[in-house]
């Protein structure tokens, strides 16, 4: 193979196959619902995809789904429909999106959803629990909530190695045992451990691929876009979690970030800004939003989203197959709590971020329809700044809603950003600073 | 003698200044915006001419700032009005280190370096609520002019609490608190503080640091800088010229690439 067909074939891989995947995704969701088989209503923190596709439960994400509504421009038709059934303007664009993609039964822009026969979540968002009420009432089926210990402390990554983690370690495995019975109920199929070593091996390579490609982006020039491209791997990482698929998707995504690292493939041609995005995207103006700053040479290097959106599995914790259950409350302990600290004590970690990936400037988004991911940002981009002296910029706007959105306000702050930017950087060329 | 030129183009108002080579202003102009933003900006631009004794050719540079900043067809480049605004009042009052520019539609806080370089800004975000436009929603209820809110709601002796921070509604209030009989100065004294405070808490969050400059429309206003000063418990510095603080931090950005461009290219320093 020539060096060109090489970098043709390998640089872009990662989105190609993950649109590739997606659509396969959805195909079989659509499926199952034609066959009207139900599936395990998830979440992104902690959804125990390892488990659940032991028991051939197809895995619907409705927090993916609604974003998805968003990003192809359609989440106000389904926002406006559940605020006409009474559904506040103020709550989760997600709940919202996903009570009208239930009215219009399963109904998306991607394909038809199947109805949920469990809903299996975690306390990582407060309004995960009573956003599966809201399907109990309308399925009666069972939801069960996994209620994982928070460490509540700063502190990144949870520190495993107390009296403390082992106890709540235990309290999770207990409750997952229990899981694995209403499972079987719900499924009438037997638990099969030695399914669970497999899609957990299978889970320890995409933790592992995962971790590896965000420490690629510290590569200057980064390799790949944390807010648009990242997402696409995001959504592999949760989708296909535990599957062959995914595993092997993730050792290709290796291989190409680290093709692209080895040839100097940055993801701009120009990259004269490394910035670090903290919180939800703004799905409404998904693309225009990342444009927003690659105008001015500005590419997100990484994100917290990227870390609490993925259940914390952005850690690498790999399971130990000897003791598959123990080893998976283990591993949902960790990442769960990960992914809370991520939202909730954020500081040490953007610290070690911003020196290890060189950041330039430090971008706050907190959305007015989810303030679990937004409460908190003032105070942290204060606390960032105290520690280190780099360039912040906190923009508001929304992940669903387009009514909040203004692209002019969002431009002018963000042009402001870049002229501070710029100033800097001229600035430290003329060894002002 | 060259000139540099500003144009700032608010959602209100739009404003223009020349100023010569040694950052003096010389010409300025105020028009209202309308609908026809880039015959507003050439307009201003016009007028200022026309007060300075200018003569356009005689304009080496022009910058456009303000929502209506690509709107300045005949400008040569644009900065946004949160970098003029903290460039202007370094200018004017040079150990400025905080800058609150509260305008028709927005209220900014800013923090500067010495070198009026943006440090760390903020702006409200979605809501009018503390910017000028609440004041005119008070005088539209009251039935004051503008330019007459200030030295009413000096003569208040207890100001009422401004519950609702909703331009919107605020008639609504204010029209409540005149049905309680509360005094037109007490009640006008009572928005000042509302606004006052919430502003206060915009700068608290990039970090007030003295000295505090205050620029926009609304600094003319006396009532206003007197709150301001109660709710920081400190002096803030206020020019004459504050309505034209977007417009001179543009027209100094125009200097800037006037001298860059006289220099060798290796040299230029061009901070915005």
């Amino acid at each position: 193979m020539s060096e060109t067909a090489g970098t043709e074939s390998i640089v872009g891989r990662g989105n190609r196959e993950g649109a590739r995947l997606f659509r396969q995704w959805f195909d079989g969701l659509g499926q199952a619902a034609e066959e009207n088989r139900g599936g395990a209503y998830v979440f992104v923190m902690g959804s125990l995809g390892e488990l659940l596709s032991t028991f051939d439960l197809p895995l619907v994400f409705p927090e993916i789904n609604s974003l998805q509504t968003a990003v192809r421009h359609q989440a106000h038709d389904y926002l406006n429909e559940a605020e006409d059934v009474g559904y506040s303007p103020d709550i989760c664009g997600y709940v919202k999106a996903d009570v009208a993609t239930q009215r219009r039964g399963g109904m998306l822009p991607m394909g038809r959803i199947p109805k949920p026969s469990i809903a299996v979540l975690t306390n990582a968002c407060n309004t995960y629990i009573k956003w599966a009420e809201i399907w109990e009432r309308m399925y009666k089926m069972p939801a069960y909530v996994l209620d994982i210990p928070a460490s509540r402390q700063d502190g990144h990554p949870v520190n495993r190695h107390t009296p403390g983690f082992e106890r709540d370690r235990k309290y999770v495995a207990a409750q997952l045992r229990e899981l694995i019975v209403v499972l079987e109920q719900v499924t009438g199929k037997k638990f099969d451990v030695d399914r669970l070593r497999e899609t957990m091996k299978h889970a320890n390579t995409m933790s592992r691929g995962w971790k590896r490609v965000l420490e690629l982006n510290q590569s200057r020039p980064s390799l790949f876009n944390a807010l648009s491209d990242g997402t696409i791997y995001l959504g592999v990482c949760n989708g296909f979690r535990g599957h062959e698929a995914g595993a092997k998707y993730f050792d290709q995504l290796v291989e190409e970030m680290e093709y692209k690292r080895a040839h100097g493939i940055g993801t701009l041609v120009d990259e004269r800004h490394r910035l670090l995005f903290v919180g939800v995207p703004c799905y409404p103006i998904f693309r225009r939003f990342t444009e927003l700053f690659s105008e001015h040479g500005g590419t997100f290097v990484n994100s917290t989203y990227l870390w609490f959106a993925s259940g914390g599995t952005n850690l690498g914790f790999e399971y130990e197959l000897s003791d598959p259950l123990e080893s998976l409350a283990e591993g949902l302990l960790t990442g769960v709590s990960d992914a809370m600290d991520s939202m909730f004590f954020q500081t040490k970690a953007l610290v070690q971020m911003v020196d290890d990936f060189a950041v330039d400037g430090v971008v706050y988004h907190p959305v007015k329809s989810c303030r679990t991911t937004s409460t908190g940002q003032a105070d942290s981009r204060r606390a960032l700044m105290a520690e280190r002296d780099v360039n912040s910029l906190f923009i508001e706007s929304d992940m669903m809603d387009r009514r909040v959105v203004s692209e002019a306000q969002l431009k002018n702050r963000v042009d402001a950003f870049f002229e501070g930017l710029e100033s800097r950087r001229n600035q430290a060329a003329a060894g002002l600073v | 003698m060259a000139y540099a030129a500003g144009v700032d183009v608010g959602s209100t108002q739009t404003k223009a200044v020349v100023i010569d080579e040694k950052g003096k202003i010389v010409g300025r102009a105020l028009t209202m915006t309308g609908a026809n933003v880039t015959r507003a900006a050439e307009e201003a631009f016009a007028i200022a001419l026309k007060d300075g004794d200018v003569r356009e050719e005689e304009v080496e540079y022009v910058v456009g700032t303000g929502y209506g900043r690509y709107k300045v067809t005949f400008g040569n480049t644009q900065v946004t009005e949160i970098s003029c605004h903290g460039r202007g009042a370094v200018h004017m009052f040079p150990e400025t280190r905080t800058v609150v520019d509260m305008g028709g539609q927005d209220t900014k806080a800013i923090r500067v370096s010495a070198r009026g370089e943006i440090v760390d800004f903020c702006m409200n975000d979605k809501c009018a609520a503390g910017t000028g436009r609440f004041l005119g929603a008070a005088s539209s209820a009251l039935e004051i002019p503008l330019d007459q809110l200030g030295h009413t709601a000096l003569r208040g002796e207890r100001p009422v609490k401004i519950s609702t921070t909703c331009t919107v509604f605020a008639e609504s209030e204010v029209l409540s608190w005149l049905g309680k009989g509360k005094k037109i100065e007490d009640i006008l004294l009572g928005v000042h503080q509302s606004i006052a405070g919430r502003s206060t808490g915009l700068a608290w969050r990039v970090g007030i640091e003295p000295e505090v400059t205050f620029t926009g429309g609304v600094a003319k206003n006396i009532a206003m800088i007197e709150s301001l000063e109660k709710a920081m418990g400190m002096k803030v510095n206020v020019s004459d010229d504050s309505h034209y603080m977007g417009a001179l931090g543009a027209a100094l950005f125009a200097l800037d690439h006037i001298f860059a461009s006289r220099t060798p290219a290796a040299s230029r320093g061009v901070t915005a």
